[in-house]
C-alpha cells in the first residue's frame, strides 16, 4: 500500500539503485572474524543476527566494529556472490566506509530519520543512492 | 574532494596507471567518508598483497601478481602495472607460521602461494616485519606524523602512545596509500577528533600486564568506539602495559585512541585530553569493575584441564620472552599441555642471541613468528581448553576456534602449561 510508504533522505556513500527485503540490526557488525564471507552469514556468537545471512538483503545496521580486516571480508562477500543488495548504516567509520566502497553496493547514510527505528526486518526497502533517497514499504 | 595538483596529476594518470587506480580508489573512499581533502603520509602499515587462493582463483589471475593486486588490493576493474611503494611501508602479521607449517593445517598450495605473496610484496618495497607490533621492531612514527595503518591494536598504540595520527585503515586503503602517499584527511588526522569523550577514574592500583589487560577490556566495553581518558594512574605505564591495554580495548570495544593523564603525549592534564569537548561521561574503574572484567573474561572457561597455553597477543616483546624463560627454565611443559609463544621475526632473532630459543625448546614449548592462533586458526591438535594472558585473544578464540578460554596472569598461564591445570586467580 503506497500510503504507508516512508521516505527518508540522506547522503550517497556509494552510488546505484537497488531494492530488497530488509535485514536490520541495531548492533554493530564485525567483519573479519564476525562474518563468513563465503556465505554472507554473521558468525559472531554474541550477535543478535548470529546464523543469519545478509546475502541479497538490504542490510540496515549501526556500523562496523572489530578488526581492520572489515573491508577485505566484505570485499570478499562480493566475489563470493554473497554481498547485500544495498546497505544503510548510521555510524560513520573508516572501516564501514572503505568496506561499502569495495563491496560496491548502493549505500546511503546520514539519513534525516533513524533507519534503525524506521526500518524493520522484512520491510521492502528501495535504496536510490544516487539521489540519497530511501523508500520503505513496511511488511 | 578538493585535490592538490599532485593528486590531480596522479588521478589523471600522469604517474602511471598503477598510481592512477590507487588514487581513484582513495577518492571513492574519501568521498564515502565525507572528507574534503587528503593528507600526505609516508608511513603505511597493512597486509598488502596477502591474498588467499580463493581470491586468486576467483579473478583467475594465475601467476600474474600485478593483476591480482589491481583487482583486489586496488579494487580496479582493469589490470595495471603496479609500481613500487612511494612511502615507507611495512607488512603486518600473516596467516602462516613459515617455519612450523606442520603445526597447523594449511590447505594444499596455500603456504606456497603465501610465500609467493610475500616475495611479491617485498618486491614492491614493503618491509616484511610480519608482526602486529610494528612499533616494537622498526616502525615507530613520531608525534604528529600522519600514518595509514591497519591492525586495531597497532592503530590504538600509534594514536595514543606515540601521538602519531592514523585511522583504522583497511587492506585496500593501505595498498593505495603506499602507492600514492595519500590518505583521506578525516577522523584521527584532525585535532578536534582526538579529544577524550569519557572520563575514567581509576581507584585501584594498575600495575601488571594483567591489570592493564583487564582494565582495557572493561573500558573498551564501556566506551565502545569512543575515546576514554584514564585518570588516576601513578606508576608510568610501560610499553607492554600499553600494548595489552590497547589491544583489549580495541577488541571489546572499538577504541582507536585513549589518553592516560600525565602519561600519554596529548594528556598533560585532564583538560588537555578533553580539549574542546564540553562534557565527558564519567565512570569509575575500581576493584569491583576489575573483578567484573576478570569474571567476564573467564566466563568461557569451564574445564580446568588446560590443553594449550597461548602467549604473545599482541606479539611478545623480548622482555616478555625473558620473563617466560625465567619461569620455564629447567622445567617441562606437561605432557597433556602445550605452550606456544608468538613474536615478531626481529624479536625472535634477538631472542636467539640470548639462547632463549634453547630454553623454550628444552622446556617443550614453541617460539613462533609471523602469526598467532586467531590469525592462523592454529591451535595444537585436539585443543579443547586454552589459557592466555591476552584479553584480546580470550575474546577471539572461543568464537573463532570453538575452544574454551581462560584468562590470567603470565605466571598463571605458564603454571597451567607446566601442570596442565588451571589455577588462575583474580588479583
Amino acid at each position: 500500500m503506497s500510503a504507508d510508504k516512508i521516505i527518508m533522505r540522506g547522503r550517497k556513500i556509494v552510488g546505484g539503485v537497488a531494492e530488497g527485503e530488509a535485514l536490520v540490526t541495531s548492533q554493530t557488525i564485525s567483519g573479519w572474524g564476525g562474518i563468513d564471507p563465503m556465505t554472507g552469514t554473521i558468525i559472531e556468537t554474541r550477535h543478535e543476527l548470529c546464523g543469519q545471512s545478509f546475502k541479497d538483503k538490504v542490510l540496515v545496521f549501526r556500523g562496523a566494529k572489530g578488526s581492520s580486516g572489515w573491508s577485505a571480508a566484505f570485499h570478499q562477500t562480493r566475489l563470493a556472490g554473497c554481498a547485500p543488495k544495498a546497505v544503510i548504516f548510521s555510524e560513520m567509520t573508516t572501516k564501514v566506509a572503505l568496506g561499502v566502497v569495495v563491496m560496491r553496493t548502493p549505500c546511503v547514510s546520514e539519513l534525516d530519520d533513524d533507519p534503525l527505528e524506521v526500518i524493520a526486518t522484512g520491510d521492502w526497502v528501495k535504496v536510490d543512492a544516487d539521489n540519497g533517497i530511501v523508500e520503505v514499504i513496511p511488511k | 574532494m578538493k585535490l592538490s595538483s599532485d593528486e590531480q596529476a596522479m588521478l589523471d594518470g600522469e604517474d602511471g596507471s598503477g598510481r592512477q587506480k590507487a588514487m581513484e580508489l582513495l577518492v571513492r573512499y574519501g568521498e564515502a567518508l565525507g572528507a574534503e581533502k587528503f593528507v600526505d603520509t609516508d608511513n603505511v602499515t597493512g597486509t598488502m598483497g596477502s591474498s588467499s587462493t580463493f581470491i586468486r582463483d576467483y579473478f583467475d589471475t594465475g601467476d600474474d601478481r600485478d593483476k591480482l593486486f589491481s583487482y583486489f588490493d586496488l579494487d580496479s576493474d582493469e589490470a595495471v602495472e603496479i609500481p613500487k611503494a612511494r612511502t615507507f611501508a611495512c607488512h603486518l602479521q600473516t596467516r602462516f607460521e613459515p617455519q612450523r607449517p606442520d603445526l597447523h593445517d594449511t590447505p594444499a598450495g596455500a603456504l606456497e602461494f603465501h610465500q609467493d605473496n610475500q616475495e611479491y610484496t617485498a618486491g614492491l618495497g614493503v618491509k616484511m616485519l610480519n608482526t602486529c607490533t610494528p612499533y616494537v621492531v622498526g616502525n615507530t612514527p613520531a608525534q604528529g606524523e600522519h600514518c595509514a595503518w591497519m591492525e586495531s591494536s597497532a592503530v590504538v598504540y600509534c594514536n595514543s602512545v606515540l601521538g602519531a595520527r592514523t585511522n583504522t585503515e583497511g587492506r585496500e586503503s593501505t595498498s593505495a596509500a603506499m602507492l600514492t602517499g595519500k590518505i583521506p584527511d578525516w577522523g584521527f588526522h584532525r585535532d578536534e577528533y582526538r579529544f577524550g569523550s569519557h572520563h575514567v577514574k581509576v581507584e585501584t592500583p594498575i600495575e601488571s600486564v594483567m591489570d592493564w589487560g583487564m582494565m582495557g577490556y572493561y573500558v573498551g566495553k564501556m566506551v565502545q568506539e569512543n575515546i576514554p581518558v584514564i585518570e588516576g594512574i601513578s606508576a608510568a605505564p610501560e610499553l607492554i602495559h600499553h600494548k595489552h591495554f590497547g589491544a583489549a580495548a580495541a577488541s571489546s570495544g572499538g577504541v582507536e585512541m585513549y589518553h592516560v593523564v600525565g602519561h600519554t603525549p596529548e594528556a598533560d592534564s585532564l583538560e588537555q585530553a578533553l580539549g574542546s569537548r564540553k562534557s565527558a561521561e564519567n565512570f569509575v574503574y575500581g576493584i569491583n569493575e576489575m573483578r567484573e572484567a576478570y569474571d567476564e573474561l573467564n566466563a568461557q572457561g569451564n574445564s580446568d584441564d588446560i590443553d594449550y597455553v597461548m602467549l604473545g597477543c599482541p606479539h611478545y616483546t623480548l622482555e616478555q620472552i625473558a620473563v617466560v624463560c625465567r619461569l620455564i627454565e629447567g622445567k617441562k611443559v606437561h605432557e597433556n599441555s602445550n605452550l606456544w609463544i608468538f613474536t615478531s621475526r626481529a624479536v625472535r632473532n634477538e631472542a636467539i642471541k640470548h639462547d632463549f630459543h634453547k630454553i623454550i625448546a628444552k622446556a617443550g614449548a614453541v617460539l613462533m613468528t609471523d602469526t598467532c592462533s586467531a590469525m592462523a586458526s592454529a591451535t595444537p591438535a585436539g585443543t579443547k581448553v586454552a589459557a592466555t594472558d591476552s584479553a584480546k585473544q580470550t575474546y577471539y578464540l572461543p568464537s573463532m576456534l570453538g575452544v574454551e578460554a581462560w584468562f590470567g596472569s603470565t605466571k598463571d598461564c605458564v603454571d597451567a602449561a607446566l601442570t596442565s591445570k588451571w589455577r588462575g586467580v583474580c588479583p
